[in-house]
């Protein structure tokens, strides 16, 4: 810093660009708030006048006929959720734990690093690999390949939270157990993940809002589906997709939908960010 | 007398005392470290199996064309002859045109939020910002095309063409969909991220730096301009580069208001097709193998740069937090 930056000569000058910058940001903070204002107002005024009670336990209808709902894609993105959880949930705590117990050497920072770059990669591209991976040699879209392409999504955001939280517990209470002569690994699983079960839980729920809201995975790995599945090696409906859908096609009930689907989708993914705020006092979007 | 333990705080966690018997420990702590290691590097098999794999899937188009697949400008999916220009022009501009508007508007709300606004303001419009980040893509694709187009339209689109219409950018019919509704729905999804680690990054800046500043009589904007963006200058570079990746592979938001017309025009008003938004349309309709080929050869390519670009975003923002976050 020079010194003839800060000499008091212009002392008004300087205040004017002082008070000049400061509305600036001011204004900045403001223009970032309008599109999330304009989204929540046209999403919640446009779906409320269009859901209603067929939308949650109706089969979409064909082309032509109006009404119908989309039971089918309600249950099938619970499926999903359900899926990807199962690959994403254990392998991102215990990876997690692992950076956080073990993962201070340079093998640690190789799996962090790839963790962060993982986390980056677009979605669809993710959606391609498991494509090539599940889709190709089933020779069929499938729900499994839905959920394992979603759990890949996963895995990063778990993980991460889960290192970050595991860190955050006093390393006297690791010692007491460890002291007391119990083996290490009963004392990480049910002392140290014990005490950071909530946070975990909170992440675990921030990762489940976020891959409820992705659509491009699951383009060609669940693909879609009219009807009711019940089987995991068939395609599935997922309200994300059925969205996708109604929004690009050119009639006017199934735009109705569209915004129907998009309240009931928002809702959830507000709901699940603002409680895990509330409950961790964890940033919403956490992961990225 | 040692029937069980109690350690640790809320609601306890009871240990047996068959757990504490001691020969337990020799294999069963080497068991359990094999298990966390291998969930671990668990990731690192992904991400190295889906680059062979996408390579290797890409193989048949790599052969027939080479690396003048990257140059091409022709996508003909009915003579089988596929070029990815458009779509990393389309792509790349997108990208550009997104950070272009979303980072000075995000560095200034992170700046208003970190060292202007009162910590309870602060507090609150950071989280409402962040909210926007947990808004699905597809849902702001939704609002694009029924929302924002229309606007692009009707208001922002002919204002822009009477005053600068004299510029090729600025020039020909405007539709509401096309490279520049993409552009803007990406810099409203990059917003939350760039402004949240832009935060990170200029709460990091040490306070001394600041008191210093203050000490030789700078006002507050020169504080912050000469004492605490300079230090933060990496980071800062590195926020950006992190939204640049996101906004290279966001796919859904922008595939519903880009026009998906592989073409490379002047105009900001005409439509263009990215490389995620070709992904999502094709693939599912694509019919022959080369086809296929082609289009997972496009996503090999997004995936190399996805890597590229994060790799150095996370360097970079690595740097300045010292070491990764909860390292202590």
């Amino acid at each position: 810093m020079t010194v003839a930056a800060v000499a008091p000569h212009h002392a008004a000058r300087r205040r004017a660009a002082d008070r000049v910058m400061t509305g600036l940001t001011a204004a900045s903070t403001l223009i970032a708030l309008v599109p999330l204002a304009s989204v929540l107002i046209y999403v919640v005024v446009q779906g409320a006048g269009a859901v209603n009670w067929d939308f949650f336990t109706q089969l979409p209808k064909p082309v032509g006929e109006t009404g119908g709902g989309m039971a089918n894609a309600i249950t099938g993105s619970l499926t999903l959720i359900g899926l990807a959880s199962c690959v994403g949930v254990p392998i991102g705590v215990l990876g997690g734990l692992y950076l956080a117990e073990l993962g201070n050497g340079p093998l640690g920072w190789w799996i962090r690093f790839t963790t962060d770059v993982l986390n980056g990669v677009p979605s669809i591209v993710i959606g391609v690999f498991v494509y090539t991976l599940m889709v190709v040699p089933m020779k069929r879209f499938s729900a499994l390949a839905g959920g394992v392409a979603l759990g890949i999504i996963m895995v990063p955001l778990v993980m991460r939270t889960t290192e970050e939280l595991v860190r955050l517990v006093p390393a006297s209470l690791r010692e007491a157990a460890l002291a007391l002569g119990i083996p290490w690994w009963i004392t990480a699983m049910r002392v140290v993940l014990r005490t950071a079960v909530v946070g975990i839980l909170t992440a675990v729920m921030l990762s489940i809002a976020r891959i409820g809201g992705e659509t491009a995975p699951l383009l060609f790995t669940a693909f879609n589906n009219q009807y009711w599945q019940t089987r995991l090696d068939q395609p599935i409906a997922s309200l994300t997709v059925q969205l996708y859908n109604y929004a690009i096609a050119p009639y006017d009930d199934w735009h109705r939908q569209a915004w129907a689907a998009a309240l009931v989708l928002m809702s959830i993914t507000l709901a699940l960010n603002i409680t895990a705020r509330l409950v961790g006092g964890r940033r919403p979007g956490a992961g990225s | 007398m040692l029937r069980s333990l109690n350690v640790g705080g809320r609601g306890g966690a009871v240990i047996p005392p068959a757990a504490l018997v001691r020969r337990h420990r020799a294999w069963t702590d080497t068991a359990f470290r094999v298990v966390l290691t291998a969930m671990a590097l668990l990731v690192v098999v992904v991400v190295v199996w889906m680059l062979v794999q996408l390579v290797a899937a890409a193989m048949p188009a790599i052969k027939r064309f080479g690396a003048a697949f990257l140059w091409t400008r022709r996508w003909d999916p009915v003579h089988d002859v596929f070029g990815s220009l458009t779509f990393a022009y389309g792509t790349v501009a997108s990208s550009l045109l997104a950070l272009l508007l979303a980072v000075p508007v995000s560095l200034g709300a992170a700046v208003y939020l970190v060292e202007i606004a009162p910590p309870a303001v602060s507090t609150a419009l950071s989280f409402v910002i962040e909210l926007l980040a947990s808004i699905p893509s597809v849902i702001l694709g939704l609002w694009g095309i029924f929302v924002m187009a229309p606007w692009l339209r009707r208001v922002v689109e002919p204002a822009l063409a009477s005053v600068f219409g004299w510029l090729p950018l600025f020039s020909g019919p405007t539709y509401g969909i096309g490279l520049l509704a993409g552009g803007v729905i990406l810099a409203i999804m990059l917003l939350p991220i760039v402004s949240s680690v832009s935060r990170e990054v200029i709460r990091a800046v040490p306070q001394s730096q600041r008191e210093a500043a203050y000490a030789l009589g700078a006002t507050r904007w020169e504080m912050i301009r000469r004492a605490v963006l300079p230090y933060g200058r990496t980071g800062l570079i590195g926020a950006v580069i992190l939204g640049l990746g996101r906004a290279l592979g966001e796919t859904m938001a922008v595939t519903m208001v880009i026009g998906n017309r592989p073409q490379i025009s002047a105009s900001l008003f005409q439509p263009a097709y990215t490389i995620a938004a070709a992904l999502a349309n094709e693939f599912s309709e694509a019919t022959t193998d080369i086809y296929i080929s082609a289009l997972i050869e496009l996503a090999a390519v997004l995936f190399v740069i996805s890597l590229l670009v994060n790799a150095v975003a996370r360097w970079l923002v690595w740097r300045v937090g010292a070491a990764p976050r909860g390292a202590l």
